[in-house]
């Protein structure tokens, strides 16, 4: 920098000292009000689908399919974002934000046709948990062939 | 010529004239507090076009011929555009201005290309080798979310420090002082114009833009009042680009350490442009439309209207690219400054 500004490491505390961070209390209590009403209304659906007569596994998968289309249907509307920008983490870390990651890029990227566009960016935010999360589930499966508790058993 | 006063400060001979300007802008624009100066505003932002691409080319375009409209100059009489935009390849200004056939050079300076454009515009004026010329800037809320962050309907949230991308593009078009109407009496003329240097302050917060900015801006304050023998007090009101809340605080604290103090007559475009209370724009305005369409939304008629008559323009520039920041680098600042006079013609005010 100019040699009559200060060095990047004092204009680095100016920086840090100017700059107002996140109302975390306020994030911290929405997170938990929306992120915890999307869970609540996971069990709901999970209680739903049971009385419906579903066994347990498939109410579990059904819980999924509902928040994951819910999901993507607000986010086609134009309504997530919204909730997001409230709900911050709340938002993103349920089921729902991954359907989020998934559908907001292939709304964008349509304008670059199926392929091109939303083919290739389809994935752009919520890749790489796909990646590590069949990596790491290759991972735990490996050493649990290891130690002799995976594998085809029964 | 314009005569060089130290490394990169110039004193125009022939002072350029601002002939005309216009401002175009999207929804939120309307609703800021400038609302009424723009010339034209679109209600979605789309500007009739199928994508928000082809909608910053159509803004540019509109920007262009409305400010071409307003100086009723013809587009074949026009020696030269000097425009540019935040999209990769400058695509806004290229497509948008591609239909006029007129001399082009494209520019990138990010947020700072309409001072950029003034200053080229100047120069290529005052030394004869453009009888008239324009300058166009824009940005695109949407165009540059989708190149540089996130798509659109992404659940995000924007720290306090993140600034908003202005959905505006704003066209000057310049020319000497025999160009104006005989009955003309008021106009603004360019004085003094600068180039600034790169400061690189090593900030990698993409949602920090101000703080990437104020240094450049600080050094290019700093040398122009050395090299012009001016002072902040010779000019009754200073603009920033779009620095925003955050960047005119730390303007601030790097001026006052060399003992220059500017905040009793600076505005800053980015907190112009929008209401930061109502408008959710965080930390103020941003974007090469920005401070483009302040100049000609608000700036500009001041000066006009008599309530303004010396202005310093120094817009910033965050040269900021997602890749050199996921490659581990910091996004430098770039900031250029020009020096606007109000002239009468009845007083003969050294003009």
């Amino acid at each position: 920098m100019d040699k009559k500004l200060p060095d990047t490491g004092t204009y680095a505390q100016m920086v840090k000292k100017a700059s107002p961070g996140s109302p975390a209390g306020k994030n911290l209590f929405f997170a938990f009000l929306i992120g915890g009403g999307i869970c609540a209304i996971g069990e709901l659906l999970l209680l739903f689908y049971q009385r419906m007569g579903l066994t347990a596994d498939w109410a579990a998968a059904m819980v999924s399919v509902t928040l994951i289309g819910a999901s993507a249907l607000l986010t086609g509307l134009g309504v997530y974002d919204k909730i997001a920008k409230l709900g911050g983490a709340g938002t993103l870390v349920p089921i729902t934000g991954f359907a989020n990651a998934v559908v907001s890029p292939a709304l964008e990227f349509k304008s670059e046709g199926l392929i091109l566009g939303t083919g290739v960016k389809l994935f752009a935010i919520a890749g790489p948990v796909i990646v590590y999360g069949v990596t790491a589930s290759w991972c735990y499966g490996i050493i649990l062939c290891l130690i002799g508790q995976g594998g085809m058993q029964g | 010529m314009a005569k060089k006063l130290g490394r990169s400060t110039y004193l125009f001979e022939k002072r350029p004239v601002i002939l005309s300007s216009a401002a175009v802008g999207g929804e939120k624009e309307r609703n800021g507090p400038l609302g009424k100066g723009f010339d034209f505003l679109d209600i979605d932002d789309t500007f009739g076009e199928k994508s928000w691409e082809q909608a910053e080319n159509r803004m540019q375009q509109l920007a262009m011929k409305t400010a071409l409209q307003k100086a009723h100059v013809k587009r074949n009489d026009l020696d030269l555009i000097f425009a540019g935009d935040l999209l990769n390849q400058c695509t806004g200004s290229s497509y948008g201005l591609k239909e006029l056939g007129v001399p082009y050079l494209g520019l990138y300076g990010a947020c700072s290309t309409m001072a950029e454009g003034l200053l080229m515009a100047g120069v290529y004026i005052d030394a004869g080798l453009a009888g008239k010329a324009a300058v166009s800037a824009s940005s695109h809320f949407c165009s540059a979310e989708r190149q540089y962050r996130f798509p659109l309907e992404y659940g995000s949230q924007r720290p306090p420090t993140s600034q908003w991308t202005a959905t505006a593009s704003a066209a000057v078009i310049l020319g000497k002082k025999e160009d104006l109407p005989l009955d003309e009496t008021v106009w603004v003329e360019l004085v003094h114009a600068s180039a600034g240097i790169i400061q690189d302050p090593l900030i990698r917060d993409a949602n920090n833009m101000g703080a990437a900015m104020a240094p450049a801006a600080a050094a290019l304050f700093m040398r122009y009042f050395r090299e012009s023998s001016t002072a902040p007090q010779d000019y009754d009101r200073i603009f920033t680009g779009d620095l925003g809340q955050i960047g005119s605080e730390l303007l601030y604290s790097l001026l006052a350490r060399q003992n220059i103090r500017i905040g009793d007559r600076h505005n800053d475009c980015g907190l112009l442009l929008f209401d930061r209370e109502h408008q959710d724009v965080h930390a103020g305005g941003s974007g090469a439309g920005c401070c483009g369409s302040v100049l000609s939304a608000y700036i500009l008629p001041e000066l006009r209207a008599g309530r303004l008559s010396n202005v310093l323009f120094l817009a910033t520039g965050a040269l900021f690219s997602p890749t050199m920041v996921q490659q581990g680098l910091s996004i430098p600042g770039i900031a250029h400054l020009v020096h606007l006079r109000r002239c009468e013609r009845k007083e003969e005010n050294g003009c």
